[in-house]
């Protein structure tokens, strides 16, 4: 037989080395690229990048693609121009769903794959447009990595190249140097950086940070902001809140730290009284709670009131705002997030759009409704009062206009707002008394739709009608076993999308059960 | 001015022989026309060939010593229409497109250039936007070289063939009177080789001594008897011409084993793919050894018959290897080889998916089915080849599809056409939802999330003239976008002239952000830039109003919501008849942003008094139902979880990139959402009023505070 025709073997092949870049727009991925590409060139080795920009450069998620291998005098390799599913040797993520991208694409494979991921998150539109949240889950992607990978290198780039005045494709390429994968010395990365001419030093100082990173720790959990309990003092300077800290200690230890929160919360909201009125409400909601056998079950019940209840209590209007838009700590705050750097002068303008419906709202309960009872004197009203409003908070002109605002939050309680969301608050406490009477977990649950209720005009008006609409299954729900899971997807459903679509699909299909 | 800046590359342009050029394919297709002695270059910009517009159009003094005259062309029909200074003069020029959306507009002009044919070299060189990163739909350009009879280059995607073929593809058209077509795919256009260069070439015949001697020939003009003589002059000189050329140069390559039982065929742009997948079955190495003979068709058009035959002949069979519907080539060689009646078995679209690019798996698969059915034998102790099967299968890897969101491209950071997005979605929140024809422009993202607005898109330009039939009474209006660059392209005539003549009664919205922006931000006539090269600043509203539309209204501030709001309900309600035109302009912040930056930096730097705006979000007054998300989509709009244990949902959260648009706060103040945004204006180097102002009020304000809260119970720090 011919050598042809016996089938010629090429072995295993030549050393080649596939990497692949997954970037958003604006990440630099084609500044790495090139990067690798000029290292493995001042190596004696041929290298090929590649990769379908388009209009992906607007802020869509790309793919470049690196082969390298060594020169031969007498032949010039052949370079593919898009990876092969299970033969990339390198894929380094400029995100983390990015790199849960690439495995999802079969780029990442046990066999051969080192995966170099940032563990940072930027949020895709589909996920930030939830009216709950809709991020990934990130412990899926972590899990799925660990798997695919061969080595896995995964901390924050972003954030370590940001502390080094750098951008994320310096740490990624000093990642990629640290594993060693591509057998080329640092030097010659770092000389690479330094003939692309531009940000040098900050480029290997962020380098350099990846670089021993990438040794030291190469593989870091996806941080997260813990919730920050802050137990209640024992003593403050007034008898007042001493009183209440006391009070809180008389619970059961599970609900103590939500409690201290909550009233925090009330205590700032309002005033030391109104924090003991959150104490007699949950307090009653915590001997229903020990009545059906809550002891047994963490006190879940009392937990699930000591929160929610203080966000009810404490709910958004106009004063409030107008307390913490000029509040003394705020002006530092602002400047830390706008990032004004010292000898500048930040001012601060804020956007107000006040209706009719808000001005009711904060008006004495009697005076309130008589003007809601009038339509022609309600929209002369609106027409005065609603427009857009700008208000420069940091001139003595805006200062005293929001502080005049904000001094009727502590009148708040004769207001109409104030008594209609006390009355929602009772309606909404005693579906739950009675869920938890029906089944324990419903009464948890049933608790919990109070998340559903939040934004403001309109977008509050949604939201309570999303609440109101889950309300309405509760007593459904409470002969079934499975009413808390239930109650459970109707909320999720709630906060997926705007307009309540999918909620009105599951409403349907607990109807039919 | 494009987005981004080709200095460096420009340099790639000067390079003489011997010289190692590095860079993109798609530059060193430019270099390559410099080194041919083009006279003219022209095109209309769009991925993937915008870079060789980029880089000539920053290449002033190269194209000057030259003598090579540049021009950005209004059209891809201008363009192919410009090639006709080749038709009687012995000059070479040079045009680019992306296709098959280009040779569509293009193609009235095509057909009358290759009737005529050409005295000098004429090459067009098109991208192929077909696969992935593909923005447009999924065609064959090829089907325009074989009806107008254009020679259509497809040459492997390396830097030393693509060059290559260059030149050779000038002296092909000159050697057959026939204009040539370059095409390159999208990946062969981004990617990063080298070759060695040669000189620059200086046209050997100038457009100024064309015009200095003007030549005139009955018979190159399209019209009877002429044309008819063109066709017969076409099939019996200029296609024999060119196969002669293309054989005695050796334009198709063969490669791999002098003989075998069996064979593949392949075109040029498809070579690297096919040799991957041969190599994972064990059939080739990587530097282009083959154990299957290959016959690589750089030359797709027309087909050189003997070399076809030659290599078929004594085969078994042999496999075609081309991209995309129809399966033109597989079928020419089916008819060469039956009409001769060699029995070779042609192989190609039965083993290989009909649509769709090839890339090495899919390659993998046919030609393992391909030798399967022909030369088992050579399948031989197959490799084990790269599968990710098994990982794909596990659940660990199966939840992912959950948990990673897709990411389409979408609107930039503070872009302008986001508030003119946000404003339509309030205006339908009021007057319900209307059809809305869209155009081809950044401003196609809208039909994404989170403004899910158009239904259609018919071509650039087209928008208002795909709602052409919506001319009927109705309850609503129909709503037509239109971006400035679709505008100048196409849609003055074929839209708005076609509006106000057929007194269309719909509202056109004309998206105004002073570039073709999608394409890289090249100027256009109504760019605002001062371009000493280009006539700018030509009023659309003066044009739209000079084809005869009454109704027209400027916002020249897209930012401002409520008015681009209050526009649209006035144009969806008011009672005058005719197309109403509503022109909503603001820089691209892209393209602001590149221009400004360093104009910022350098002022601040230098002690300069310069205000810079950003936009906030006060933390404790978001209650995170993210209605400003949804009316907005800014990437550096987004969210994150607090620490706060009273709280479930993320709160809304702007990042440092934000460009202080103001997008999100008109937003919130229009659509009535919320006042957690606030505008910080950071005021550098400071004047001493502004120094003296600020100690006076902030010591006032710190007074009033403190009296403010004398009377509250004293909490620890940050208890909201």
């Amino acid at each position: 037989m011919s050598e042809a025709a016996s089938g010629r073997s090429f072995g295993a092949g030549p050393p080649r080395i596939s990497i692949a870049i997954l970037a958003m727009g604006g990440q630099g991925g084609g500044v790495l690229a090139d990067w690798i590409v000029a290292a493995a060139e001042s190596q004696g080795w041929a290298a090929q990048s590649t990769s379908v920009p388009g209009v992906a450069q607007r802020t869509g998620a790309t793919i470049y693609y690196i082969e390298t291998a060594p020169k031969r005098s007498d032949a010039e390799p052949v370079f593919a121009l898009m990876p092969t599913p299970g033969d990339v040797d390198v894929v380094i993520a400029a995100e983390l769903m990015e790199a849960g991208r690439s495995v999802l694409r079969g780029l990442v494979t046990p066999d051969r794959t080192t995966l170099i991921a940032s563990t940072h998150r930027a949020l895709a539109v589909t996920e930030k447009q939830a009216p709950g949240d809709g991020a990934g889950d990130p412990d899926v992607v972590s899990v799925a990595t660990e798997f695919a990978a061969k080595r896995l290198v995964a901390f924050d780039m972003e954030r370590l190249a940001k502390s080094n005045g750098s951008v994320i494709s310096a740490a990624m390429l000093g990642a990629l140097a640290a594993t060693g994968d591509v057998p080329f010395p640092r030097a010659a990365f770092e000389e690479a950086i330094r003939a692309g001419g531009a940000g040098v030093d900050a480029s290997l100082k962020a380098f350099a940070a990846a670089f021993d990173e990438a040794n030291a720790n190469p593989v870091q959990p996806v941080r997260r902001p813990d919730k920050r309990f802050k137990a209640w003092p024992e003593f403050f300077r007034e008898a007042e809140l001493d009183r209440i800290g006391a009070r809180i200690r008389g619970f059961p230890a599970e609900a103590q730290p939500m409690l201290a929160a909550g009233a925090r919360k009330l205590v700032d909201y309002l005033d030391a009284a109104y924090a003991h009125e959150y104490l007699d409400r949950v307090g009653a909601l915590c001997e229903l709670d020990r009545a059906h056998g809550g002891a047994g079950r963490g006190f879940a019940f009392t937990v699930a009131a000591a929160k929610y209840v203080a966000g009810a209590m404490a709910y958004d209007d106009v004063p409030r705002v107008a307390d913490l838009k000029i509040r003394a700590s705020r002006q530092a705050r602002v400047r830390g997030e706008v990032g004004a750097s010292e000898g500048t002068i930040v001012a601060t303008t804020e956007y107000f759009h006040p209706r009719a419906e808000e001005l009711c709202g904060s008006l004495p309960k009697a005076w309130g409704e008589w003007i809601e009872a009038r339509p022609a004197v309600f929209r002369t009203l609106d027409k005065i009062v609603n427009r857009g409003r700008r208000i420069r908070s940091n001139t003595i002109a805006g200062y005293l206009m929001l502080a005049f605002v904000a001094q009727l939050g502590p009148r708040r309680r004769r207001s109409l707002r104030h008594a209609r969301e006390a009355a929602h608050r009772e309606a909404w406490l005693n579906v739950a008394a009675e869920a938890l009477a029906a089944r324990y977990e419903l009464g948890v649950e049933t608790l919990g739709c109070r998340r559903l209720v939040k934004g403001y005009s309109d977008t509050h008006a949604r939201g309570l009608s999303k609440f109101d609409r889950v309300m309405s299954a509760v007593p459904l729900l409470a002969a079934r076993e499975d009413g808390a899971a239930w109650l459970d997807r109707l909320k999720r459903a709630a906060l997926a999308d705007e307009t309540g679509a999918k909620l009105d699909g599951v409403l349907k299909t607990i109807a039919s059960l | 001015m494009a987005e981004r800046s080709f200095a460096r590359e420009v340099q790639d342009l000067k390079l003489g022989a011997g010289e190692i050029f590095r860079g993109e394919g798609i530059l060193a297709i430019t270099k390559a026309l410099l080194q041919s002695g083009v006279a003219y270059v022209g095109g209309y910009q769009g991925s993937p060939i915008s870079h060789l517009m980029d880089v000539l159009a920053d290449a002033k003094d190269v194209l000057a010593e030259l003598g090579v005259h540049f021009e950005t062309s209004a059209s891809e029909a201008t363009a192919a229409a410009t090639l006709s200074a080749s038709v009687m003069y012995p000059v070479r020029g040079a045009v680019t497109w992306k296709s098959t959306a280009g040779t569509n507009v293009a193609a009235d002009a095509l057909s009358n250039l290759s009737s005529g044919g050409v005295t000098g070299g004429a090459m067009i060189i098109i991208g192929e936007d077909y696969g992935e990163g593909s923005s447009i739909m999924q065609e064959r350009s090829h089907a325009y070289a074989l009806k107008s009879q254009i020679w259509l280059l497809d040459p492997r995607p390396n830097l030393p063939s693509l060059v290559r073929m260059v030149e050779e593809g000038f002296e092909l058209s000159e050697a057959s009177n026939t204009p040539v077509m370059l095409e390159m795919r999208i990946r062969a256009c981004h990617v990063h080789g080298q070759f060695v260069c040669k000189d620059n070439q200086k046209p050997k015949h100038t457009l100024r001594e064309a015009l200095e001697n003007p030549v005139r020939d009955v018979n190159r003009i399209v019209l009877p008897p002429a044309s008819f003589l063109h066709e017969k002059d076409k099939l019996e000189r200029r296609l024999p011409a060119a196969v002669e050329f293309v054989k005695s140069r050796k334009l198709n390559e063969t490669f791999g084993p002098a003989t075998g039982d069996v064979g593949i065929v392949m075109l040029g742009g498809l070579y690297n793919t096919t040799m991957r997948a041969l190599q994972y079955l064990g059939l080739a190495d990587g530097y282009g050894e083959s154990a299957v003979p290959l016959y690589v068709l750089n030359v797709a058009y027309p087909l050189i018959e003997d070399e076809l035959i030659a290599f078929c002949r004594d085969k078994r069979a042999v496999l075609m290897v081309e991209e995309g519907a129809p399966d033109y080539i597989e079928r020419d060689l089916n008819t060469i080889l039956r009409r001769r009646d060699i029995q070779t078995k042609v192989s190609g679209k039965d083993v290989l998916p009909m649509g769709g690019e090839y890339t090495a798996p899919i390659l993998v698969k046919g030609v393992r089915e391909f030798l399967a059915a022909h030369a088992r034998e050579m399948l031989g102790n197959e490799p084990p080849r790269p599968d990710p099967a098994p990982v794909l299968a596990d659940p660990r890897v199966k939840a992912l599809a959950e948990a990673v969101p897709p990411r389409p491209p979408g609107f930039c950071i503070g872009c302008p056409e986001r508030p003119i997005f946000a404003a339509m979605k309030l205006v339908e929140q009021e007057l319900g939802p209307h059809h809305v024809s869209a155009d081809i422009g950044c401003h196609l993202f809208s039909i994404l999330p989170p403004f899910n607005i158009g239904a259609t898109t018919m071509g650039y330009g087209l928008g208002p003239a795909s709602a052409s039939a919506f001319n009927v009474p109705a309850s609503k209006r129909p709503i037509s976008v239109l971006g400035d660059g679709g505008f100048w392209h196409n849609g003055l005539a074929s839209s708005i002239a076609n509006a106000v003549f057929n007194k269309h009664d719909g509202v056109t919205l004309i998206v105004d952000n002073y570039y073709s922006a999608a394409t890289g931000g090249q100027d256009i006539p109504s760019s605002r830039a001062l371009n000493p090269r280009r006539k700018t600043n030509n009023s659309i509203v003066d044009a739209v109003r000079g084809v005869g539309a009454k109704w027209v209204r400027q916002i020249d501030r897209t930012y401002d919501v409520g008015k681009m709001r209050d526009t649209l309900r006035e144009a969806l309600t008011t009672e005058e008849a005719g197309p109403k035109i509503i022109v909503a302009s603001s820089e691209c912040m892209l393209n602001k942003q590149r221009r400004v930056r360093p104009l910022v930096s350098k002022a601040i730097k230098s002690g300069e008094r310069v205000v810079r705006e950003k936009f906030g979000v006060d933390e404790d007054i978001c209650t995170g139902d993210h209605a400003c998300i949804r009316l907005s989509g800014c990437p550096s709009l987004s969210t994150k979880q607090t620490d706060d244990p009273l709280r479930d949902d993320p709160v809304a959260v702007i990042d440092e990139n934000c460009v202080g648009c103001g997008n999100c706060g008109e937003v919130a103040e229009a659509a009535v959402l919320c006042p957690s945004f606030y505008r910080a204006e950071i005021v550098h180097n400071p004047t001493r009023l502004d120094r003296w102002l600020e100690r006076a009020r902030s010591a006032m304000i710190a007074w009033l505070e403190r009296r403010r809260t004398a009377k509250r119970p004293r909490l620890a720090e940050g208890t909201a």
